[in-house]
């Protein structure tokens, strides 16, 4: 079980160790630590020789960047044109209520994170949504409940 | 795979792939595109992968995954070669007998086949459904064809035969010439003409210099740069690999957005393989020419769409655009020069090298030269990934391949462009589709997001959901994009509720001028396409809800009341259950009510109601 | 003429400008003064404010463009005050206006080209911040230190510290503070404690005469920039 330290090294060892590599180094960090922690994003500043100033402006401009834990399931809901047309509001809305959770938070049990995305780009599909790495086309708000049930455990 | 020493070596091997494969031999390729993948396509082929083991099939019947097959409202779809016969809504229970029927027995399953509406009659093969017999396929060429992480099939089907005529005695200035000649304009959106880019940066001072395919698509709407990078990762290198040899780069990038992680897997995996094969890395092909390529993900911003924007992300800083001069063809990443092309672009280059620049100059109109593709989504029958010969008019587009407008409903606009773009009324539906054309009534081309709507779609509505999309997105830097963003989403979002007034419209207008003259990059300048062509064409619509608060379309919430018909009602709870605000009285089996004080006008009564009981009206 | 210089029309006037320079320094040079907001001297041009903006180019086919970034260039038609530019710096400052509605400047550059009233709506009362960025870009350039930075986009644009918490990076110089074309940053001193970006910096007196110089974080900043020992510091300008 390897320490908060020795996931960070782990991390940076696969880099260079210059400015460029900071959009990668914050990837690599929120997909292991499952959001930004400011501890760890003031280690990468002094590493990548940039400014805490220039890590905090990246971290806060990206929308995949969370200063915040994240839950330990991703519900992506898309709101590009086609799903919009197609009932994305009331899609997000209807998770939102069932999981007591707006949009770019998480649940109080950090099961869940809801966040929406401007498009996931599978347009014929629409309305869409995503459970990690799982896709689910052709949406609508019933639907929801049978569909989150599994990731409730 | 050997790793090829020169060209002769691959021509070799690509001489034994070839003999080594029977043309004749059955093969399933099950769709993995963007619309199928979501819809239970990974299902469908692990049926039939399934299927075909316990008949003892798998080793006489190919089964492979391949690119998206384009009609995706008819998901699953599955490809049977080499009879070219095209299967839809194929789903994993489907299977058994579409093995026992179809490749053992060799008969067509009327059901699983494209019908026409008019007449009934069942089109098995992908040449005789009207869908696929207005399209042009270069850069979707390959999606039905081959299995995306394989090599092999990619050279099988004539891969890097375009690197090589390249490579074999075309200096760099003629392969520049030959992409002028070609008339090939960017298909991100911009339309700048690709030779003269390269051109440019070829002339651009300096020993160092980049590439960069952009593939950070993120109009809503739009998923042809992802099918692409899905399905055909190859002909984006090769396309690169060629640009790199013309301008001069050693070094190349990938920007895929962070959104499309299969994306990403796929185009990694095709560097792996080709930096195996030695047609990336150094002297390639023995031709004396290096060149790389890496991947860099974005991290959720529109705004990285645009060249600077990208450039200082790939760089580690903030997606701020930068004002031009200079160019990055000039001074690009890390201040050298820089050729960022679309996905799409560069998908287009082998084909273009292979052919010739007549061949494809003799396609399309005047200044449009080639063929683009499109996602025609929203309320056509056939919502899919085209591509079509540029010239193509809107109502080939909406009626012959789309199939018409769903549920037997009425055209109402067309939206191109993506959130930059503009709203396309049914007096235009015969204007060809190219570049100066869509910009002529005040859209793009933009990156081929192409949107039907129809009666159910509230074209103020449609300005706020847009303008609500760029406020979010906008970078912040300059006053009049982020400024004025919010100040139009504001106005919008005012008028939606019924707090429109007389002022607004002129101010709307008036705050548009001078963002699109004043803005520092294309986002800002373009941010008032939907506001501008909305109100030009659908004015009434906005006058409708600004004098008499009125939503004609009855999309806009606020404007909206809702009621249950106690006649239609069934007692069934659904909305009773679902109401947000506990405004819906109502027993099991008796008709609901709805109270109107309590009633937030969510629409979600609506919404669930399975029976068409809850009435809306303006 | 010099081998170096461009010849260029700026409002009908034809013009010599050295090469490399920008359309904003070419009009100064000429006796024609461009409104600017985010624009310094001493500082690298953004582009942020788009006040400076010219209309180029022969018509129909002309454009605005920011001058402060824009390069003089050979035959180069340029018209700074346009019916199309002054509408748009009329704009800008209109929505300007609406953004900091306590920032002095924007409403007298908004008066001096006719703009009396924002038509949009206003922000906090008391908001002042343009984000024209001097702040950020003094801190970065001139201090060295980038202690600020802009965060987030658009909705919540604005300048912060790292974790909106207190800098460690910052020197208290007070760069910022006076930079500022709307007086946005406070700071305020007391009993020798300088309080800026909501962290407290001693500062230190002058060993001769007892005022102070600046913070004591200041002064080892310097220290660390030239290797010289701290206390050759701690005598003020007056005293040397």
């Amino acid at each position: 079980m390897m320490t908060s330290q020795q996931k960070l090294e782990t991390i940076l060892s696969r880099y260079e160790g210059v400015a460029a590599d900071l959009i990668p180094v914050l990837q690599d960090v929120q997909d292991e630590f499952n959001y930004l922690p400011k501890d760890e994003l003031k280690i990468v500043a002094g590493r990548l020789q940039v400014s805490l100033t220039r890590v905090y402006s990246v971290a806060t401009f990206f929308k995949m960047f969370s200063l915040e834990p994240r839950g330990k399931h991703l519900i992506r809901v898309c709101l590009g044109t086609a799903c919009h047309l197609r009932g994305g509001q009331h899609l997000v809305e209807t998770v939102g209520r069932r999981l007591n959770v707006e949009p770019g938070h998480a649940t109080e049990d950090l099961q869940f994170s809801l966040e929406t995305v401007g498009c996931l780009g599978s347009c014929a599909q629409a309305p869409l949504m995503m459970i990690d790495a799982k896709y689910f086309g052709r949406m609508a708000v019933d639907k929801v409940p049978k569909i989150l049930k599994p990731y409730k455990q | 795979m050997p790793k090829f020493e020169s060209m002769n070596h691959l021509e070799e091997y690509r001489g034994r792939l070839l003999s080594s494969r029977n043309p004749q031999e059955p093969q399933v390729l099950v769709c993995g595109g963007p619309g199928c993948l979501p819809v239970g396509s990974e299902e469908v082929a692990a049926a039939f992968q399934a299927e075909l083991k316990q008949r003892g099939l798998n080793g006489k019947v190919v089964l492979k995954e391949s690119g998206c097959q384009g009609l995706c409202a008819k998901a699953v779809k599955v490809m049977f070669r080499p009879q070219e016969i095209a299967y839809q809504q194929v789903t994993a229970e489907d299977v058994p007998e579409i093995v026992e029927e179809t490749l053992v027995k060799g008969k067509i399953i009327d059901k699983f086949c494209y019908q026409d509406p008019d007449d009934g009659s069942v089109k098995a093969y992908k040449s005789k459904v009207p869908f696929y017999q207005g399209q042009r396929l270069i850069v979707l060429g390959k999606m039905d064809l081959i299995d995306p992480t394989s090599l092999d099939d990619y050279l099988a089907a004539g891969g890097y035969q375009a690197l090589q005529k390249v490579f074999d005695g075309m200096s760099p200035e003629a392969v520049i010439d030959a992409v002028e000649r070609s008339g090939l304009r960017g298909r991100g959106g911009g339309g700048f003409p690709t030779g003269r880019k390269w051109r440019l940066c070829r002339q651009a001072p300096g020993d160092i210099k980049y590439l960069i395919c952009n593939g950070d698509e993120g109009d809503p709407g739009a998923f042809m740069d992802r099918a692409v990078m899905e399905g055909d990762p190859h002909a984006v290198l090769e396309g690169m690999i060629i640009g790199a040899y013309a301008i001069g780069a050693i070094q190349g990038y990938i920007y895929v957005r962070h959104e499309y992680p299969l994306a990403v897997k796929r185009l990694a995996l095709a560097i792996d393989q080709a930096r195996d094969a030695g047609l990336l890395g150094a002297d390639l092909l023995g031709s004396g020419f290096s060149f790389d390529v890496k991947i860099s993900k974005g991290a959720g911003a529109f705004v990285c769409g645009e060249e600077t924007a990208l450039i200082a992300s790939m760089e580690g800083d903030i997606g701020e655009p930068h004002p031009r001069p200079p160019y990055p063809a000039v001074a690009g990443l890390w201040g050298k020069p820089t050729v960022i092309n679309n996905v799409e672009t560069w998908a287009n280059i082998p084909a273009i090298m292979s052919h010739g620049p007549e061949w494809y100059a003799a396609i399309g109109t005047e200044n449009s030269k080639g063929t683009k593709v499109f996602s025609l989504v929203g309320a056509v029958n056939h919502t899919g990934l085209v591509e079509v010969p540029m010239g193509t008019t809107l109502r080939q587009m909406v009626y012959d391949l789309g199939g018409g407008i769903r549920g037997g409903g009425e055209f109402k606009a067309v939206q191109t462009g993506g959130p930059s773009g503009g709203c396309i009324p049914k007096q235009f539906l015969d204007l060809p589709v190219d570049y100066d054309s869509l910009q002529s009534v005040g859209s793009i081309m933009g990156s081929g997001g192409m949107i039907v709507m129809d009666e159910t779609s509230c074209m103020v509505d449609v300005a706020r959901y847009f303008l609500s999309f760029l406020h979010d997105e906008s970078c912040g830097k300059c006053t009049p994009c982020r400024e004025g963003t919010k100040h139009l989403l504001e106005i919008l979002t005012e008028i939606t509720n019924g707090n429109g007034t007389e002022e607004h419209i002129p101010l709307m207008e008036e705050l548009c001028d001078a963002m699109a003259a004043a803005s520092l990059c294309g986002l800002g300048q373009s941010a008032v396409n939907p506001v501008l062509s909305t109100l030009k064409y659908f004015r009434e619509e906005y006058e409708a809800h600004i004098r008499e608060k009125k939503c004609p379309a009855l999309v806009c919430r606020p404007l909206l009341k809702y009621t249950v018909d106690p006649e239609t009602c069934t007692g069934c709870l659904a909305c009773v259950r679902e109401c947000p605000a506990d405004a819906i009285h109502g027993e099991a089996a008796e008709p609901h009510l709805i109270d109107q004080e309590l009633c937030v006008k969510c629409g979600m009564c609506h919404a669930v109601c399975k029976f068409d009981a809850v009435k809306v009206e303006s | 003429m010099k081998n170096d210089s461009v010849s260029l029309t700026i409002d009908g006037k034809p013009v010599q400008a050295p090469a490399g320079t920008t359309l904003l320094l070419a009009a100064k040079d000429n006796g024609i003064d461009i409104p600017t907001l985010c624009y310094h001297p001493e500082l690298k041009p953004e582009g942020h404010c788009r006040l400076c903006v010219v209309e180029i180019g022969a018509a129909p086919s002309t454009r605005l463009v920011n001058s402060c970034t824009y390069p003089v260039e050979p035959g180069l038609v340029v018209q700074t005050a346009s019916a199309k530019v002054l509408a748009s710096r009329r704009m800008v400052l209109e929505l300007l206006m609406a953004q900091a509605p306590a920032a002095e400047i924007i409403k007298q550059m908004a008066a001096d080209l006719g703009v009396i009233e924002t038509r949009f709506t206003k922000g906090d009362p008391a908001a002042r911040c343009i984000l024209c960025g001097q702040c950020v870009r003094t801190c970065r350039e001139v201090a060295g230190v980038s202690a600020i930075s802009m965060a987030f986009r658009t909705p919540k644009k604005r300048v912060a510290t790292p974790f909106k918490e207190e800098s460690e990076a910052c020197i208290g110089c007070g760069s910022c503070v006076f930079i500022c074309p709307t007086g946005t940053i406070a700071y305020t001193e007391k009993d020798g404690i300088r309080t800026v970006w909501g962290r407290k910096f001693e500062l230190q007196p002058c060993a001769k005469c007892g005022n102070y110089i600046g913070p004591k974080a200041q002064l080892e900043h310097w220290a660390k920039l030239t290797g010289d020992p701290v206390e050759s510091f701690y005598t003020c300008k007056d005293c040397r």
